[in-house]
Parts: structure tokens; C-alpha cells; sequence
């Protein structure tokens, strides 16, 4: 018995975890990763952007990059692009657009919107905005919704939501409008700006409205009922508004509505299948008169999913097919999520979230309905941005 | 040499190196150790090579010796312990057990288990180790067949025992007061009140208050693959503050032919929740308020030799307000608030010699109400028959249970005033065997069990507005283990202990309950029956007691844990690099290791601790991007302690993550780097 043989136990032991103890290295900036898919082709459309939402909390919000030219997508080019910004391009992205030389991001938790260099994606500025939900451009000004109004008095401490107006060359926030509560998509008409109020914070007693908002005056000329919980609003050619509710998640589903006669007695009709079944809508995407509807719906009362990827003439109102994709392959999609039509070539691009927490998948499809290609993404590939 | 070769040889070396030592000691009948360790502690770990089920304790002076604040800190010394911490003194701290999930571990405190039928979680930061004598895992069940029916009813079980009153000869009080202040804007005096009443009956009364700021410095830094800096950033957590008090009292009965006890606990606590750091925000506003009460008795009669039996019960009401003041989030104040009534029956037969049985009847009632919109409060009935069996022949031991369970859960949805049943009921078979494989080596034995349970859907997971999922079903393991135990204690020569343990397993998960995200925005989730978990592991402890000298003690333990832990969700996400099928789950390390050594010298002495965890990703895509650095901290502190006839002060100073290492536990959650403590106990 001798305690050098302790001794040297105690140290082959020290040593070997002080050897673990080396392992711990630099948190790394990863350069872009590159991968070539679909086929070269060089049209008005050169490239588009793909805003990964990233899970909240996860400060997991990337940029993704297509190039039609060269035919190569690019994952996570932001970070690389702006390496000393702090903690990144931000969490929870929630809207992507170009306008004119630039790229404006939406980042919802991170309480900012990025605006960024559309071609190389490095940062421009930050414009600071608490709870920003979706974007429009009218004559060199953005309009941003946003949750975050001011508190109405009394115990319910209810929270308007408002446009504010920024400055697309300074990135000054130049006014700013009271809407309803909760309000997310946004669209200009002629010199109108609609806004859908969703009120999802009041639940159960959501907003039914878009409030109209004069240009000129930036005040909130008046309201247009349409359904529970409204959505999203995308304008088309023939100065009609499609506009899609959320619903209640239990009784009501989710639906599509046009809006027609702007400027006088708003029309309002509610479009269902030719065999009068409900469309349900989580996003949709226009391309000349089709309006692509993806929806993804689901009932806290029956516990059951309702999906469909349908295409409606915004011209005549009809809805042409409930199924776009033609080739079986929308039952390889978990969570259908965003979606976005080439502009030129009428490539539909739907993106999978995936279970939400992993990386996500963009699929390209063909505008006859076949799958052209699908790659891996960020997390929650949600927002896509044409580039001309 | 890599990590992970390295470990895998230190996991084969090391018993090994210890094995090969010190077999010419021999038994002595004198016992003579100081500071260190008491009689009853060693005469615990003379009993080891006979345990059946793979167990880890640490209790007094050991407990002491860590510096450690609350039983989850504590926690991250055993093997096969995964701690999810949030950082802070207020920060949320749960622990699982071999990867099978926080909610299949069950905590019991003074013997019944404490419930959270909302969510499952229990949150073990929250229990400081001031009033404490031991913590114990156990892998399973408890290594006793007299308990009550829902001691069998867990996949892991955590047992924390509350000091028990003893009284020194001539001494009919004990009064201990205790002063901890230091990093984080710590203050933490507590009190502890022991009396002796009669022969018979003795009492303790426990009071704690702490008071943090929670305000700690991190950094934040990352480098361009070239090594340049690309950013550097130092802040102050905000938000981690606390202010919490706690305050029990037991009293113990001894009778003729038994034992009873009753005890009453309430802790009231108001802590900020930090939140994670992302981009742009740096602080946050939350608050909670939780209010925890319970009452709680047992009692133990010896009919005779041959029969006993035990009654438990115990009432426990829990409410908690959450606040979101921020005004760029959505404003929240809901409060919660349940109920729990408990009670149970055991009894213990020797049918014949070696030969024991025990069955128990429990039942269980849970309520829970809430101020959110579209919530329908629950109730859930539990009733739960426990047949369990231990059998002794020769050098075999073996030890078999039944727990039949039925639950019946009652909702009244106010929307269309219908009342949903939920019935369930189902039997889950444990059986543990261990075995002397020789005659001569009577400290080594080998052992093996299987055990199948689940876990019931929370009240959450069923009920929660927009969330819950009334259709799911219980989320099941199966744990397989095989494992070898050798433990000795010598009386004499320099190595008074040895004690090795490894065991390896396979555990499946399946029906796992996660949440999906659902519909179109705005954070819609349900709750679905959807993961399924393969989870193969190693753990290995070897610790040591070392007489270096007469009044100088060496202690040494070592613990390493290799998992494996699969994701077997989706086969369809099979992406050799991007999917989740086949990818280690979320902040599992496939290594993680401890270390921790206690030098004592006549009233001093100098504690050292070492926790590794390696690396980790923090969603089963085990991606670049979803990767996590292994962490390490290194903890020490000193003791000493001045002792005048009946008067004992103790003087301690910690120092904890001594190496100032800036890590993270959960992604965005930054934990301390450095920090000091200082002790102060008065024993009267």
C-alpha cells in the first residue's frame, strides 16, 4: 500500500479530464453553403429570397438565396454577408420584400425591421418598430403593421395595433396610423391602404374588419367587415381585394373572400368549390389571374386537418382545381407553409416547414404541377422575395 | 486523440485501475473516521453490493460538500442525469433520466411524491438544500417493496429527504442558523428549529427566505472561420430576480409497534423569468407568482413480525399567476391554481422466510382551473393497486411489481356544458433481479431489470385552451438494464471504500407527446402522439475513500455517462445531415462526465467539483447550425468549522465555475460565469 500509486491515479484521471477540457472551442460564423439545383436560366427574374422564420426564442431567423443564372442556392447568407452584426439577423422573420435596390425583412421578435442591400444582402440600416407584422411600399414609403399600438385604458389592457409610415431612403418613421387590434396583411388600392385586423390576442372575440386608411391624410377613413380574424390581403389586376380569415381554430373554418367595388359599397363574396366546399387558406400567391391558395386548417373541435392547394380565377371568381400539384407528391409535405409564384416563369415554390423546430424544405413545382426540385432550408422556410 | 476515444478508455481503465489495487486489506472491527463521515452514512454504503436497483445518493457531508444551492444543482452530480437550466438562481432547473423526458420522473418529498398535474414539471431549482440530509435516483422504483402504489408508477424516481431531528446524548434541542450571501445579490438566511418533546415525539420547524437580483454579466462572442473576431459582446442578465421564503414543520411520532409523522410546507415565491436573448432584445418583463402549500402525514404500525402496513396521505394546493407586462408582446395575467388530495395504503406480508410481499391502494384526486378564455377546468381521479413481491434465494434477489392504474378524468366545457370522460386503465409489470455470481466475492454483484410504464398526458397536454388534445394517449418507456455493482469498505490501511458501478440500457419511448404546430399562425400548436425515442446508454461511477493519514481524508467520485438517444419519429426525414430520424434529441450529450473530491483535515476541509457535458445539438437535425459547445465548470470551496462545547460555527467560501467559463445549457439562455459564496452556520 503505498499512496503514490493514489497519487498517480489521482493525476492519470486529472489528466485525462483536463484533455476534455480542451474541447470547448470559438462559436464559429459559418460561411454560406452552396448547393446547385434546378436548371440555369436567365430571364427578368434573377433571383429570389427566402426569409426562414426560426422558431421563437431560437434567435434562428436566415436568409436563403436562389440565382436562376447559375442555378445555385445559398443557405444562410445574411450572417455571412454582415458578420459583426450582434446575435445575427434577429428571431421569428415574418415578411420579406424587395423595393427597389433593397431587401426589407421583417423580424418580428427581434422588434425590427432589416433593411438590407438587395443584391448582396449586407445591412443598410434598422429600423426599430416593437412587434412589426407585414409590409407594403407606395411612392418611396413603406407601411408597416404592427401589434404593438398604444394600450387602451381600463382592466382588459387591450393593445390597438397601427401602420407606421417609414421613409424608404432615410428609414425615419415619419407618421404613424391607429388601426384595430392585431392587425397583419397590408396592401395598397389606388391611394387607399387596407388592413386586415385580425384581433388573435382578443381571443374569443376577434377582429372582423379591414381598416381603410387614406394616403393623403394618413387616418383611418373607415371599416369593411368581412370575417373572424382576418389574414392576409393580396391585391390584383382588376382593383379587387382577396382577403383570407383565419377563423376561430374551432367551429368556423378558414376562408377566402374577394372584395370588389372599392371605392363605393364594398361587395364581398365568399369563394367555396364548385361543389360549394369551403377553401381554406394559410397563404396565398398571384400570378397574372391566378390566385394560388394553399391551406393547411385545423379544428380544436373535430381534431381534424383540412388541407387543400387550389388555384381561383381572380378574373371570373372561380375555383379551378382544389389539387395544383398533379404528380401526388403534396403528401410528401408535413406542414405546408409558404408560398410564392415566379412572376415570370410561373414556378410555384411551397415551402414545408417541416415540424418547425428542424430544417425546413422549399419545393419548386412546375406551373403544370410536377416537382422540379426541393432543397433543404433554414427553420420554418416561410417568406419569398422576387429579385427582377 | 479524440473526445470521444478518450472517454470510452476512461470508462474502461478506470474501474479497472481501481480493481487492480488494495485487495490484502482486511476487515476490521473499529471504526475511526473523522469530519468526514459519520457511522450512518458509512454503514449505507456497506449495504451497496446488495442493492437491486441502480441507485445514486448523496447525503450529508457529501451534500454539503458540493457547492451546490438548490437539489438540482445537486442533481448534476449523478450519472445518467440530463439538468435543463435556464441559469440563475431563479432559473427554471428540471432534470431527466436517461433521456426518457422531465415528465417521467417522479419527485418525492419526505416519502409522497410531489404532483404537478398541469404540466408535469417539477421545478428543482426551487428546492434548496438547507433543510436536505439526502438526495436519492433511483432507476425506476425504489429498491423497497413497502411503499405506496405510486412509488411504482414512474420511469425514474428522485427521493429528497428532509433532515430528520437527532439529538446528541443530553441534548433535547438543536437550533442551526445559517447565513449565504454573495454573487447574483444573494441573501438566504435560514433557520432550523429541532426539539425533542418526550422520548417519543420531536419536532422541526424549517424557515428559509432568499432574496437575488439574479444579475449576472455574460459574454457573447463569435469568430469568423479565419479566427477574427466578428463580434464581442459582454451584458448584464436582467430580469433573474427572486424573492422567495419557505417554511415547514414536521412532527415525529414513535410508538410501541410504530412510526408516524406529519408535516406542513408552504413556499411563496415572485421571480422575473429571464428569457432567452435574441437579437435586439436583451430583456425581458415576465413574472411569476407561485404559492405552494401541502400537508402531508404517514404512519407505520408492525402488527407483528410478519405484517405491517403504512398509511400516506396528504393534501397539496398549488397556484401560480404569470404576467407578460411587455407591451411588444401579447399582455398576459392568467392564473392557475390546483388541487391535489392523496391517499394510501400499503401493507407487507413475509409469507415466508425471504420471502415478502407488499400491496398498496392509492388513490388520487387532481383539479385544476385557470383564468384563460375557452378553458374547461379538469378534475382527474386516479386510482392506482400496486402488487409487488421480493424474493431471496441464496445469492439471487429478486424483486417483481404490478401497478394496476385507472384514471378517470371529468371536463366541463362551459361552451356547450357537455361533460367528457376519459378513462384509462392499464397494468405495468417491473422486475429486477440481482445476483452474487461467486461465492468468495461477496461485494460484487450483478444485476439486471426491465420495467415498462408511462406517464399520463398533463392537464396541459389534454386540456389547455388551443392546445390540448383530448384524443391522446399515455406516452410509454420500456427501460432494459444490465449492470454490475462492487462496493467494500475496509477498517484499516489507507483505501477505506471502494465502490464501482455500471450499467448498461436501452430505453424506448414511444406514443411520445409533442407539440405540432397547427392551422395557419400565429403559434397554433397541439399536442400530438407522435415521437418515439431509442435511448442506449452506459453509466459508470467509481468513488473512493482514502485515509492519507490519521485526521486527513481523501474522497473521490467519478461519474461518466455515454447516451445515445435517437429520434424514430418520422422515417420519412431521413436526410443523412438535415433530418431528424436517427439524430441524437435535443440537449442530449453523448457524453457527460463528473468529478468531485473532498480533502479533509481535522475541521477543515477543501472541496473540489468538476461537471462536463459534451457536445449537444439542440434539435434532433443534428446540423452546424443546431449545434451546442460542450460545457464545464470547475467548483470549489473550503470549510471550517470551530466547535466549543455545544456551540458549532461553520465557515465556508465557494467559489463556483472557477475558470469564468461562458456557456450555455439552453440555446439563448446564458448561465454565470464566476461567482463567490459565503457561508456562515451556527449550530446551537
Amino acid at each position: 500500500m503505498n499512496i503514490f500509486k493514489h497519487l498517480r491515479l489521482i493525476l492519470i484521471i486529472g489528466i485525462i479530464f483536463s484533455s476534455l477540457s480542451s474541447c470547448r472551442h470559438d462559436i464559429i460564423i459559418w460561411p454560406t453553403d452552396q448547393e446547385q439545383i434546378g436548371s440555369s436560366q436567365t430571364t427578368s427574374i434573377s433571383a429570389f429570397y427566402l426569409l426562414n422564420e426560426g422558431n421563437w426564442g431560437s434567435n434562428k431567423c436566415t436568409l436563403d438565396h436562389y440565382d436562376y443564372a447559375t442555378a445555385t442556392y445559398t443557405r444562410n447568407i445574411y450572417s455571412w454577408a454582415n458578420p459583426s452584426v450582434v446575435a445575427g439577423l434577429g428571431d421569428v422573420g415574418n415578411d420579406l420584400q424587395v423595393y427597389g435596390s433593397r431587401l426589407w425583412a421583417i423580424i418580428n421578435c427581434s422588434n425590427k425591421i432589416e433593411v438590407m442591400d438587395a443584391r448582396t444582402a449586407s445591412r443598410v440600416g434598422q429600423v426599430n418598430l416593437a412587434s412589426p407584422r407585414y409590409i407594403a411600399f407606395h411612392q418611396g414609403y413603406a407601411y408597416v403593421t404592427s401589434y404593438a399600438g398604444p394600450v387602451q385604458e381600463g382592466n382588459s389592457y387591450n393593445q390597438l395595433g397601427i401602420v407606421v409610415k417609414i421613409d424608404t431612403l432615410t428609414l425615419e418613421k415619419v407618421d404613424t396610423c391607429v388601426v384595430g387590434f392585431q392587425p397583419d396583411g397590408i396592401a395598397v388600392v389606388g391611394n387607399r391602404l387596407y388592413v386586415a385586423n385580425s384581433g388573435g390576442y382578443l381571443v374569443p372575440n376577434y377582429e372582423n374588419t379591414l381598416s381603410v386608411i387614406d394616403l393623403q391624410t394618413f387616418s383611418e377613413t373607415g371599416r369593411i367587415a368581412v370575417d373572424t380574424n382576418l389574414h392576409r390581403i393580396l391585391p390584383d389586376k382588376y382593383g379587387n381585394l382577396w382577403v383570407s380569415s383565419r377563423s376561430d381554430y374551432y367551429d368556423k373554418p378558414s376562408a377566402l373572400y374577394r372584395i370588389s367595388n372599392l371605392n363605393d359599397t364594398p361587395l364581398i363574396n365568399h369563394i367555396s368549390a364548385s361543389n360549394s366546399s369551403n377553401i381554406v387558406v394559410s397563404n396565398m400567391a398571384l400570378k397574372g389571374d391566378s390566385l394560388f391558395v394553399i391551406g393547411n386548417d385545423f379544428s380544436y373541435t373535430t381534431n381534424l386537418a383540412t388541407r387543400n392547394f387550389a388555384i381561383v380565377n381572380v378574373r371570373t371568381a372561380q375555383v379551378l382545381t382544389t389539387n395544383f400539384i398533379s404528380d401526388d407528391t403534396d403528401n410528401e409535405i408535413l406542414d405546408a407553409y409558404g408560398l410564392a409564384v415566379n412572376p415570370y416563369s410561373g414556378e410555384i415554390f411551397i415551402t414545408d416547414a417541416n415540424g418547425y423546430v428542424n430544417p425546413g424544405i422549399l419545393r419548386c413545382y412546375s406551373p403544370q404541377g410536377l416537382l422540379q426540385w426541393k432543397i433543404r432550408t433554414g427553420d420554418i422556410p416561410a417568406h419569398i422575395a422576387f429579385m427582377p | 486523440m479524440n473526445l470521444r476515444s478518450i472517454l470510452l478508455i476512461l470508462n474502461i481503465i478506470f474501474p479497472l485501475l481501481i480493481f487492480s489495487q488494495e485487495r490484502d486489506s482486511i476487515m476490521a472491527p473499529s471504526l475511526e473516521y473523522d469530519s468526514i463521515f459519520s457511522m450512518s452514512e458509512l454503514s449505507v454504503y456497506a449495504r451497496r453490493a446488495d442493492e437491486i436497483v441502480p441507485s445514486q445518493r448523496l447525503s450529508g457531508k457529501r451534500l454539503e460538500a458540493l457547492s451546490t444551492h438548490s437539489v438540482a444543482d445537486a442533481l448534476r452530480y449523478f450519472s445518467g442525469v440530463q439538468i435543463k437550466d435556464y441559469g440563475g438562481v431563479g432559473g427554471l432547473k428540471t432534470i431527466d433520466i436517461r433521456s426518457m423526458g422531465t415528465n417521467h420522473m417522479g419527485v418525492f418529498y419526505d416519502g409522497i411524491q410531489l404532483g404537478n398535474a398541469q404540466n408535469g414539471l417539477v421545478d428543482l431549482g426551487r428546492f434548496s438544500l438547507d433543510n436536505v440530509e439526502e438526495i436519492a435516483l433511483y432507476n425506476g422504483q425504489k429498491a423497497q417493496i413497502f411503499q405506496p402504489a405510486r412509488d411504482y408508477g414512474t420511469s425514474g424516481s428522485v427521493y429528497i429527504r428532509t433532515r430528520r431531528p437527532r439529538f446528541d446524548e443530553g441534548k433535547n434541542y438543536n437550533l442551526r442558523t445559517t447565513l449565504k450571501g454573495g454573487s447574483f445579490g444573494l441573501l438566504n438566511p435560514s433557520l432550523v428549529w429541532e426539539q425533542k418533546w418526550n422520548s417519543s415525539i420531536t419536532s422541526s420547524i424549517s424557515a428559509e427566505y432568499t432574496n437575488a437580483s439574479g444579475k449576472y454579466k455574460f459574454r457573447y462572442r463569435r469568430v469568423l472561420p479565419s479566427g477574427q473576431v466578428a463580434w464581442d459582446t459582454t451584458a448584464v442578465r436582467q430580469n433573474g430576480d427572486i424573492q422567495a421564503y419557505r417554511i415547514e414543520g414536521a412532527v415525529f411520532g414513535k410508538t410501541s409497534d410504530g412510526t408516524w409523522n406529519a408535516k406542513a410546507y408552504y413556499y411563496d415565491s415572485e421571480r422575473g423569468i429571464p428569457g432567452a436573448i435574441v437579437n435586439n432584445v436583451w430583456n425581458h418583463a415576465q413574472r411569476q407568482w407561485d404559492k405552494n402549500f401541502f400537508v402531508q402525514a404517514q404512519w407505520t404500525k408492525h402488527i407483528s413480525n410478519r405484517y405491517k402496513f403504512q398509511i400516506n396521505g396528504k393534501f397539496a394546493n398549488d397556484r401560480m399567476r404569470y404576467l407578460n407586462p411587455d407591451t411588444t408582446q401579447r399582455y398576459q395575467d392568467n392564473r392557475f391554481c390546483q388541487n391535489e388530495f392523496y391517499l394510501s395504503t400499503s401493507h407487507y406480508v413475509e409469507l415466508l422466510p425471504g420471502w415478502q410481499m407488499n400491496m398498496a391502494a392509492d388513490y388520487q384526486y387532481n383539479s385544476l382551473s385557470a383564468s384563460l378564455a375557452n378553458f374547461a377546468p379538469p378534475q382527474r381521479h386516479t386510482l392506482l393497486l400496486a402488487l409487488a413481491t421480493q424474493y431471496e434465494y441464496g445469492r439471487m434477489r429478486l424483486m417483481a411489481s404490478l401497478l394496476g392504474t385507472n384514471v378517470w378524468d371529468r371536463v366541463d366545457f362551459a361552451n356547450n356544458i357537455t361533460t367528457s370522460g376519459n378513462f384509462l386503465s392499464r397494468w405495468s409489470p417491473a422486475l429486477y433481479l440481482s445476483y452474487k455470481p461467486l461465492a468468495q466475492l461477496e461485494d460484487f454483484s450483478l444485476r439486471a431489470f426491465y420495467k415498462s410504464i408511462f406517464r399520463l398526458p398533463t392537464f396541459n397536454d389534454l386540456y389547455y385552451t388551443e392546445i390540448g388534445n383530448t384524443q391522446l394517449k399515455p406516452e410509454n418507456t420500456h427501460q432494459w438494464n444490465l449492470g454490475f455493482i462492487y462496493a467494500r469498505d475496509w477498517h484499516q490501511g489507507i483505501c477505506r471504500h471502494i465502490e464501482i458501478k455500471s450499467d448498461a440500457y436501452f430505453n424506448l419511448v414511444d406514443n411520445k407527446i409533442i407539440g405540432v404546430p397547427k392551422g395557419s399562425g400565429q403559434y397554433r400548436w397541439m399536442m400530438m402522439n407522435l415521437g418515439k425515442v431509442h435511448i442506449f446508454g452506459i453509466e459508470s461511477t467509481a468513488e473512493t475513500v482514502l485515509r492519507l493519514q490519521r485526521h486527513t481524508n481523501l474522497l473521490l467520485s467519478a461519474n461518466y455517462t455515454y447516451q445515445s438517444a435517437t429520434d424514430h419519429t418520422n422515417p420519412t426525414d431521413n436526410d443523412p445531415y438535415y433530418g431528424t430520424y436517427g439524430g441524437q434529441i435535443a440537449y442530449v450529450p453523448w457524453h457527460s462526465a463528473s468529478l468531485a473530491g473532498t480533502l479533509s483535515w481535522k475541521s477543515a476541509s477543501l472541496n473540489y467539483s468538476f461537471i462536463y457535458v459534451g457536445e449537444r445539438y439542440h434539435t434532433s437535425a443534428n446540423t452546424r447550425e443546431n449545434y451546442e459547445q460542450p460545457w464545464y465548470t470547475h467548483d470549489i470551496s473550503a470549510s471550517y468549522r470551530l466547535q466549543r462545547r455545544k456551540f458549532t460555527l461553520v465557515f465556508t467560501l465557494e467559489c463556483n465555475n472557477l475558470f469564468n467559463q461562458q456557456y450555455e445549457v439552453i440555446l439563448n439562455y446564458p448561465m454565470p460565469g464566476r461567482s463567490w459564496k459565503g457561508i456562515l452556520r451556527a449550530e446551537f
